[in-house]
């Protein structure tokens, strides 16, 4: 298990855990009692520690290392039905978009998302979730097919951003993008998006237009990653702290501003430390969506989609004198 | 031993007596640093006779180049922007919005209006990058938005004048959002079947090239734009070498497939009311 900075307290309570098993283990002397106080101790320091996670902690955990990745949750919920279809049919095949159908409870489901890669050759296979444009392109194909086949469709979102490669430029990373936030917008089936770790910029937002927009609880999502929004504001890395802050980029935040529709709440310590507990939450928000989003009609969700997006922004009207002073 | 010997430290003209150049008489090409009269490079559209450099122009100059005597209505010209987050870095949002009003007499960095081009009836979204580089915030998404209403009621076509750096971090994801938003909006103006033309201007990059700048029936740009998704710097740190040269250029996105055209900003009304016109008969 590995731990992130803040996580000390309990790391030494576990290592003290491990340790005083191991002494049991050699000397026979009954210690359940007290591995049963030190395993409620570790739950106790773990609730304290998450109840008030900061917003910069809170990319912490999105980060994790053993967070479970966009794969782990389809091949949970589709019991092995799940079959991956693979290219955009014009370029090639990215490595860092995955989709295909599966089924969840008998009813058939498009999913796609980021993949990030879960050892060091596969991140850089996967290009740490960084798509390139025909990785958005082969999205957009298989929305369009599970359009024409009419299945709802689930995109889970987890992106450092899209890829900012000199090809990724000859091919249209911005065209790319800006085509999938159009077309999805226009979509006749139920659209759920839900971002499992990190939903950074028009990466994020590119497979992110949806009927129901919901982030886990410990994931972010905004306009950029704190540190690149430290690095141009503050012109150094180091005010990463202030600028999670000042992005209001929590789920808690996101829902209150309405930009997003809703939290899905994580086991305690993470959704790393309970991943088939995540899954099922996130498996029974998905069902509960798409039973009320199947209840209307293409055309209702279609305009209520396109509402929702255009009734954010925050503008005033002002008359001269106001602005003058 | 010096020839000449400065007797006196200092500039000893008093202020008086000091000879002043009149401001504004001249203008001196940044590329290629020939001088024209003032009179002589508007007249020109802001491009150097010379070396055919577009000087980074406004709303104003471009609604004065487009519409038919400078004869236009603009739409929502009072609207600003909201600080939704209470944001600040090294300066409050609001502090920098309302410098930013005073410094360019703009409201943001965006202005939309319609009126005729050599009659053609022409909705014109402009970007303005002197407000706060040109970054796109929820006053450029609303006006875009409120736009697309407009074409759609009167049947008119709608060109957006791109010329942004991006999406305004100090709204952040609101302003991530207006991408979603003004992509949204054009999908209604596809289906009612109305032409958009967009003109992308140097700098077109980030969420404003992956949203509205891209999605245009016909993307036209002016020559030497500097167009992209990631800034040049970003994708030279990601590749760790050097850019080829004319890299991310308006000729480099034409030669890739993403623009229909590049128009000199000389030869730009009379481009675009033959696409009107084309559109239209």
């Amino acid at each position: 298990m590995a731990y992130l900075d803040f996580e000390k307290p309990i790391e030494d309570l576990q290592k003290e855990l491990t340790k005083l098993k191991e002494v049991a283990e050699k000397s026979k002397v009954d210690v359940s009692k007290s591995v049963l106080e030190l395993e409620l101790k570790i739950t106790d320091v773990r609730r304290e520690i998450y109840e008030k996670l900061s917003p910069w902690q809170k990319v912490q955990v999105s980060r994790h290392p053993e967070r479970p990745y966009t794969l782990a949750y389809i091949e949970h919920l589709t019991k092995g039905t799940f079959v991956e279809l693979h290219g955009d049919r014009t370029v090639g095949d990215d490595k860092a978009m995955i989709g295909g159908f599966g089924e969840v409870d008998g009813q058939t489901i498009m999913f796609i998302g980021q993949q990030k890669g879960i050892n060091t050759k596969m991140r850089q296979i996967r290009r740490f979730g960084m798509a390139n444009p025909e990785g958005y392109r082969k999205a957009l194909r298989l929305m369009k097919m599970a359009e024409k086949f009419n299945k709802p469709i689930v995109t889970l979102i987890d992106t450092p951003g899209a890829y900012p490669g000199l090809e990724a430029e000859e091919r249209g990373q911005g065209e790319a993008i800006a085509r999938n936030l159009l077309e999805m917008a226009q979509l006749k089936v139920p659209v759920i998006c839900i971002v499992i770790g990190e939903g950074a910029s028009g990466g994020a937002l590119g497979i992110g237009i949806g009927d129901k927009v919901l982030m886990l609880e410990n994931s972010w999502y905004s306009v950029i990653s704190p540190e690149n929004c430290s690095t141009i504001l503050w012109r150094t890395w180091a005010q990463k702290e202030k600028a999670a802050e000042a992005l209001k980029l929590t789920a808690s935040d996101m829902s209150l501003l309405k930009l997003v529709d809703g939290v899905i709440e994580e086991p305690l310590g993470g959704a790393h430390a309970n991943p088939t507990e995540m899954f099922e939450r996130v498996k029974k928000e998905i069902l509960f969506h798409l039973e009320n989003l199947s209840a209307l009609s293409p055309e209702n969700r279609v305009e209520q989609r396109i509402g929702k997006f255009c009734s954010m922004g925050v503008t005033m009207d002002a008359g001269e004198e106001e602005v003058e002073k | 031993m010096g020839w000449f010997k400065r007797i006196k430290e200092g500039i000893t003209t008093s202020t008086r007596e000091k000879k002043e150049t009149p401001e504004g008489l001249w203008y001196k090409c940044s590329s290629c640093k020939k001088i024209h009269t003032t009179q002589e490079h508007a007249n020109n559209k802001y491009v150097c006779s010379e070396c055919n450099y577009h000087e980074r122009i406004g709303s104003k100059e471009y609604f004065e180049i487009l519409f038919d005597e400078n004869k236009f209505t603009e739409l929502d010209e009072n609207l600003i922007s909201g600080d939704p987050l209470n944001f600040t870095d090294t300066k409050k949002y609001t502090d920098r919005l309302q410098d930013s009003i005073i410094k360019t007499n703009l409201k943001d960095a965006l202005r939309s209006a319609y009126g005729k081009v050599n009659g053609y009836d022409l909705m014109v979204c402009c970007m303005d990058f002197n407000f706060i580089g040109g970054s796109m915030g929820s006053v450029v998404g609303e006006k875009i938005s409120r736009a697309i209403d407009y074409c759609i009621k009167t049947k008119t076509p709608l060109m957006i004048i791109s010329k942004s750096g991006g999406a305004r971090m100090m709204e952040a994801a609101y302003s991530l959002m207006q991408m979603a938003k003004t992509a949204a909006k054009l999908s209604l103006l596809a289906k009612a079947q109305i032409p958009y033309i967009s003109l992308l201007t140097d700098p077109t990059t980030g969420g404003v090239t992956a949203s509205y700048a891209m999605l245009g029936d016909l993307n036209i740009a002016e020559p030497a734009s500097l167009i992209g998704f990631a800034g040049p710097r970003v994708v030279k740190e990601t590749i760790g070498k050097d850019l080829p040269k004319g890299f991310q250029t308006a000729e480099f996105v034409l030669e890739h497939g993403f623009l229909d055209k590049i128009v000199a900003r000389t030869e730009l009304k009379e481009k675009l009311t033959l696409l009107l016109r084309l559109f239209k008969n």
